[in-house]
C-alpha cells in the first residue's frame, strides 16, 4: 500500500476548515432564511468531513443522517412554510452589526488567550494511532455507550420521547366545525329520538 | 499533521461567529435557532478534538448525547416557534412583549 504523504491531511483540514467558516458567515448574514439553512446543511456536511479526519467515523455518520437528514430538512420545511417577511427582519441589521462583530472578537480573543496561555503545560503531540481499534470506531463506541454509560443512553431515550410527545402536544389543535363520528352518541341513541308514531285516522279517496 | 491548536482555533472561529450571528440576527427566531446549532457544533469540535489528542473516546460518547439533547431542542423549539406563528402571524422577537404588561 502506497503511503499517504502526512501533509495530505493537513491540506485537507485547511481547505475544508476555510469552507466552514465562510459557510458560518454566509448563514448569519444571508438575506433569505431559506440560504441560510442551506448554508447552514453545508456546514455540516463538512464538519462531518473534519470528524472523518479526526476518528469519529460514526458521529460523522451519525451528523449527516440525523443533523443533515431530520433536523436541517425539519427546519427547512419550517422556514419555507412560515410566511416570513424578510426585509423587515433585516431593519436592524446594520444598526447592531458593529456591536455583533465587537462581542465576537472579544470572544475568540478570551478564548484563544486561554489555550495560548496554557499551551506550555498541555504538551500534547498527535498521537498517530490513537482511537485507532481494532474493531472500529462505531463498535468501540457502542461498547462503550452501553455499558458504562447506559443510564445516560436511556436517559436520552427518555428525553427524545420527551421531545415527540412535547412537540405533538405543542402544535395540536381541535378545529371548530370540524365533522367527527362520535362513537358514544351513536351507541347510546334510543329508537325514540329517531322514529316517531304517528296514529292517524284513515283517508280515502270518494 | 493536525495539531490540537488548528481544531481549538476553528472552533474558537466558529463560535465567535455563531455568537456574532446571535446579536446580527436578534429579530428573527428562526435566524436565532440556527446560530444556537452552529454554538453547538462549534461545542462539539473541542469535545471531538479532545477525544483525538487523548487518546479517549468519552469525548465522542458527550458529542453523541450532545447531538442527541440538541436534535430534541430543535424539535420542540420549531414546534414553538410554529404554535408562535400561527398565534401572532410573525417571528419577530420584538414583538414576543406580551407579558411586559
Amino acid at each position: 500500500m502506497q503511503q499517504i504523504p502526512e501533509i495530505f491531511p493537513l491540506i485537507l483540514f485547511y481547505g475544508w476548515s476555510g469552507l466552514l467558516i465562510a459557510a458560518a458567515v454566509g448563514v448569519i448574514t444571508a438575506r433569505n432564511p431559506v440560504h441560510s439553512v442551506l448554508l447552514l446543511v453545508l456546514c455540516f456536511v463538512i464538519s462531518a468531513a473534519i470528524w472523518l479526519l479526526l476518528r469519529a467515523e460514526f458521529l460523522a455518520v451519525a451528523l449527516v443522517l440525523v443533523y443533515v437528514g431530520a433536523v436541517m430538512v425539519l427546519l427547512l420545511f419550517v422556514v419555507m412554510m412560515l410566511d416570513i417577511n424578510v426585509e423587515r427582519m433585516r431593519e436592524g441589521l446594520t444598526r447592531y452589526a458593529p456591536l455583533g462583530v465587537l462581542v465576537g472578537l472579544l470572544l475568540a480573543a478570551q478564548l484563544s488567550s486561554v489555550w495560548w496561555l496554557r499551551r506550555s503545560g498541555l504538551e500534547i503531540a498527535a498521537p498517530a494511532d490513537s482511537l485507532a481499534f481494532e474493531e472500529g470506531n462505531t463498535q468501540a463506541l457502542g461498547t462503550l455507550l452501553y455499558t458504562e454509560h447506559l443510564y445516560a443512553f436511556e436517559i436520552a431515550g427518555y428525553i427524545l420521547l420527551l421531545a415527540i410527545i412535547g412537540a405533538i402536544t405543542l402544535t395540536l389543535r381541535r378545529r371548530k366545525g370540524l365533522r367527527v363520528q362520535q362513537v358514544s352518541e351513536q351507541v347510546a341513541v334510543r329508537p325514540e329520538s329517531r322514529v316517531r308514531l304517528v296514529k292517524m285516522k284513515t283517508e280515502r279517496d270518494e | 499533521m493536525i495539531g490540537l491548536a488548528h481544531l481549538l482555533t476553528l472552533s474558537t472561529i466558529l463560535f465567535a461567529i455563531a455568537v456574532c450571528g446571535i446579536f446580527i440576527n436578534r429579530r428573527s427566531v428562526i435566524l436565532l435557532l440556527m446560530c444556537v446549532e452552529l454554538l453547538l457544533l462549534a461545542v462539539n469540535f473541542n469535545f471531538i478534538a479532545f477525544a483525538y489528542f487523548l487518546g479517549d473516546l468519552a469525548g465522542q460518547v458527550f458529542v453523541f448525547f450532545i447531538l442527541t439533547v440538541a436534535a430534541a431542542e430543535a424539535a420542540i423549539g420549531l414546534a414553538i416557534l410554529v404554535v408562535l406563528f400561527r398565534n401572532r402571524l410573525s417571528v419577530n422577537v420584538e414583538e414576543f412583549s406580551l407579558l411586559k404588561g
